[in-house]
């Protein structure tokens, strides 16, 4: 019997992950001018905080083996709709609570159905993609600007950092998203429901037999997924400060991907949401040369379907080569 | 009774249009290893799913510890201190093997998991097995024998009064399985309660103390195990004598006159070196050998499947050239592979379409079987291999294990084939339908096919095979014919001893 510790699937895809950020970025920095610093690397998080949000959410999901297409809606949905509403005149504190409220619940639908009906995870949130983009319009068609006090604080918040001559900031909603980030890593490592979500996805049958609650936990990831995008919906309009019915198109892919790219087999089983953060910042190096360079945006996509193609070979080919030593040993 | 802790009475679980359970009844003492027996389709696993929560029953009692039980989920019986170890090892293979033990009943520190904690109790627990691995490692990365003995440690750490193992020793070795008993032994020491479902009934003689015998659903009775000849107790399973088990009509085996059907001179294979063979008409030719003696790979040379690098094939006296299986099916000859469930069925498709799907190849895409004429075929086989369904349009998983060989059977026989070669046939079946396909061999043989049998089991080796070649090391070391087969025959030429 062997006692090394061999190095794990999801482990050897997050250190590649890390090792071409940290070479991304060192890269960025040799070429283009005000590049490598500290202010670029905390814009990263100020500009994607949302998608980390998201895609920590998407991660539960994903590691069930399931799928959820629905998020990029749900938080257009969730700017849309708080915009409106504050435009009415209420209060962000039940604005805030109640979109969170329609995430959560339109994740409890969508996994009432998936575990209840056996409806495929694709085609029921297909639905709810549908059905919440389709519901921002019957809201509004036009941009609405956000002119909530609440709202304009915690989009200015910020805490500087002096690193030598130069300042870096890091908005306040960033933390939010860290802890939820933290938060996330916590429950799918030390808790019951966390490893109940790897043993879904590793092997859903099995999972039962062993008497996990399976039922709950499939029904929780959605509702997981859909109110972290729900979350990522209100960090986003902070960030932008209006509502629009048409933003966020396919950002559910970038979030997939980021989670993908990070190490989170789409079988299930295997991934951690660390690995979906450095997923996230991957991108966001991209759009950064992207932007540098001064292409079109749509480079950022062309980029990151190479590196996701990469990635989805390479961990298919760590996955050939376990099973060929197994077979030797 | 004494110290009885499982005590299921007048068990009644009916499926749409079967009756799986029909008042049986089932009690199990503590410290003693209690085996349930039956053909397949008696009803063991039914009762093993009502038991463990994972069907429910439509009537009767079930009591643990003198307290009426009555479990929902697995999850109930677990907590009622029923564990199971099923058949297909039932873990979470992208999980570290102490997580695999411990989820569900975490050790905590607080609010957390303390992984510490779990991974040195796991080590601990390993010990008491045997099994000093790392507990960190991902299951997946351990032979289905150590997971299987960790899927035993699991279950028995979860405080269990009785253990169900369902067919635990199917895909282990001899030596493994030994590891087994012994560890079966341990348990029973301690005062557990093991429900052991096997097809081997030898097994069930070397550890069980009693015997329970359910046969089409029905209850048929308990039996202390010392007290039980196996010839009665295997015809109590199929509820026939085995005396008209046995007989058999056997072929004549002459060496003499037998018209040959294929001939292969000094063919090699990336596998097999130099074997050269012949077989004749309405023949059943025997390989014979262990696992790993170059039988299935001399059948798999036949077939086209593994590619003839020297050597020829001489087919009705004429060469020709076989280098792939659909060659060999144009060649009329016909090849059921060894592992069912992976090579053979296709658990969707219906039994019709499972019996036409070789003559659909052999006919070429463009030539389409009608629905009439596949109805009329799939209709005659069924009748003739006596295929216990309701009909042809029934999904073939789910029927029973010896039911699917008979439809893998009949798929090849509905191609017609000159030679048809039947690797492990009777493999996981139970005794019932293996006697049926040994007859059916022998019957196809007669009206003038001929047949290759490979079984790992001599007996059936013995009962079948008019002629028979026995390999070792990827040889072939002996040719025995009619009367000159017999067990202790072929265990001399597979031991290596010379001149039979």
């Amino acid at each position: 019997m062997k006692t090394r510790k061999s190095l794990k699937i999801e482990n050897i895809s997050l250190i590649i992950a890390c090792i071409l950020f940290v070479c991304m970025f060192i890269a960025g920095s040799a070429v283009y001018d005000h590049f490598g610093s500290a202010a670029t690397f905390l814009n990263l998080f100020n500009d994607n905080a949302y998608l980390i949000v998201v895609a920590v959410g998407i991660t539960f999901v994903l590691l069930t083996g399931g799928i959820d297409i629905s998020v990029s809606s749900v938080v257009a949905f969730t700017c849309v709709f708080s915009a409106y509403l504050l435009e009415k005149g209420w209060s962000a504190v039940i604005v805030i609570p109640l979109v969170l409220a329609v995430g959560l619940f339109n994740g409890f639908l969508i996994g009432y159905c998936v575990q209840e009906y056996r409806i495929q995870p694709f085609i029921i949130t297909l639905a709810s993609q549908f059905l919440l983009r389709g519901m921002c319009a019957v809201v509004s068609t036009i941009s609405i600007p956000i002119d909530n006090a609440f709202y304009k604080e915690a989009a200015l918040n910020k805490i500087s950092f002096k690193f030598g001559r130069t300042n870096a900031k890091l908005y306040i909603y960033v933390f939010l998203a860290l802890c939820i980030v933290f938060l996330a890593y916590y429950i799918l490592k030390y808790t019951r429901f966390g490893r109940t979500v790897y043993a879904i996805g590793s092997n859903e049958l099995s999972a039962g037999y062993m008497g996990l609650n399976v039922k709950w936990v499939k029904i929780g990831v959605y509702m997981i997924s859909s109110f972290c995008a729900a979350l990522g919906g209100i960090i986003f309009s902070f960030y932008t400060l209006a509502g629009y019915s048409l933003q966020n198109m396919g950002m559910e892919l970038d979030a997939i991907s980021s989670a993908v790219i990070g190490g989170t087999l789409l079988t299930g089983g295997v991934g951690n949401v660390l690995g979906s953060v450095v997923g996230v910042l991957i991108q966001g190096v991209i759009q950064t040369i992207v932007t540098y360079q001064n292409l079109n945006a749509w480079w950022t996509r062309v980029t990151i379907a190479a590196l996701l193609c990469l990635f989805i070979i390479l961990q298919r080919f760590i996955s050939i080569r376990a099973d060929k030593q197994k077979g030797k040993g | 009774m004494e110290n009885t802790i499982l005590r299921m009475e007048h068990i009644y679980k009916e499926y749409p249009g079967v009756k799986a359970l029909n008042d049986v009844a089932f009690s199990l003492r503590a410290g003693e290893i209690h085996a349930l027996l039956g053909e397949n389709g008696a009803g063991k696993s039914t009762l093993i799913k009502v038991l463990t929560g994972v069907e429910s029953k439509n009537a009767g009692t079930i009591e643990m510890d003198g307290k009426e039980i009555s479990p929902k989920r697995p999850v109930d019986a677990q907590n009622a201190g029923i564990s199971t170890v099923y058949q297909e090892v039932n873990l979470c293979p992208d999980l570290s093997v102490a997580e695999n033990v411990f989820i569900g009943r975490e050790l905590r520190k607080g609010m957390r998991i303390d992984w510490k904690r779990i991974h040195e109790k796991t080590r601990e627990l390993l010990k008491d097995f045997g099994l000093s691995i790392n507990v960190e490692e991902r299951l997946d990365n351990y032979s289905v024998a150590v997971q299987q003995m960790i899927a035993i440690a699991r279950a028995v750490d979860v405080k269990a009064k009785v253990l169900i193992l369902d067919e635990p020793t199917s895909s282990l070795s001899a030596q493994e399985v030994k590891r087994l008993f012994d560890i079966m032994r341990m348990l029973r020491e301690r005062g557990m309660g093991i429900i052991f479902v096997t097809h081997f009934l030898d097994q069930v003689y070397e550890v069980s103390d009693r015997i329970t015998v359910l046969r089409n659903g029905t209850y048929i009775g308990t039996y202390d195990a010392d007290k039980l000849p196996m010839i009665e107790l295997v015809g109590k399973m199929i509820g026939k004598d085995y005396e008209s088990l046995e007989a058999i009509p056997k072929l004549s085996g002459d060496r003499e006159n037998v018209e040959e059907l294929l001939r292969i001179e000094n063919g090699t294979t990336g596998a097999i070196t130099d074997i050269s063979l012949s077989i004749g008409r309405g023949e059943v030719t025997g390989f014979s050998g262990l696992l790993g003696s170059g039988r299935s790979e001399t059948a798999r040379l036949i077939f086209g499947a593994d590619r003839m690098t020297s050597g020829r094939t001489v087919m009705e006296g004429k060469e020709e050239s076989i280098r792939n299986p659909l060659d060999a099916i144009l060649h009329d000859i016909a090849f059921c592979p060894e592992d069912r469930k992976k090579e053979g069925i296709v658990g969707d498709l219906t039994i019709r379409e499972n019996i036409v799907i070789a003559l659909q190849s052999k006919r070429g895409v463009l030539h389409k079987i009608s629905r009439k004429e596949a109805d009329e075929i799939a209709e005659r086989l069924i009748k003739e291999l006596a295929i216990k369904t309701p009909s042809a349009d029934q999904k073939i998983k789910n029927l029973s294990g010896g039911n699917q060989q008979k439809v893998l059977l009949a798929r090849w026989l509905a191609t017609d084939p000159k030679l048809l070669i039947l690797d492990e046939p009777t493999r996981g079946i139970d005794v019932g339908a293996k006697a049926e396909i040994q007859k059916i061999v022998v019957e196809l043989a007669k009206k003038g096919m001929s047949c290759v049998f490979i079984s790992s089991e001599l007996e059936e080796m013995e009962r079948c095979c008019s002629k028979m070649f026995v390999l070792r090391n990827k040889k072939i070391v002996g040719e025995l014919y009619g009367e000159e087969i017999s067990q202790s025959a072929i265990m001399r030429l597979i031991a290596g001893e010379e001149n039979v």
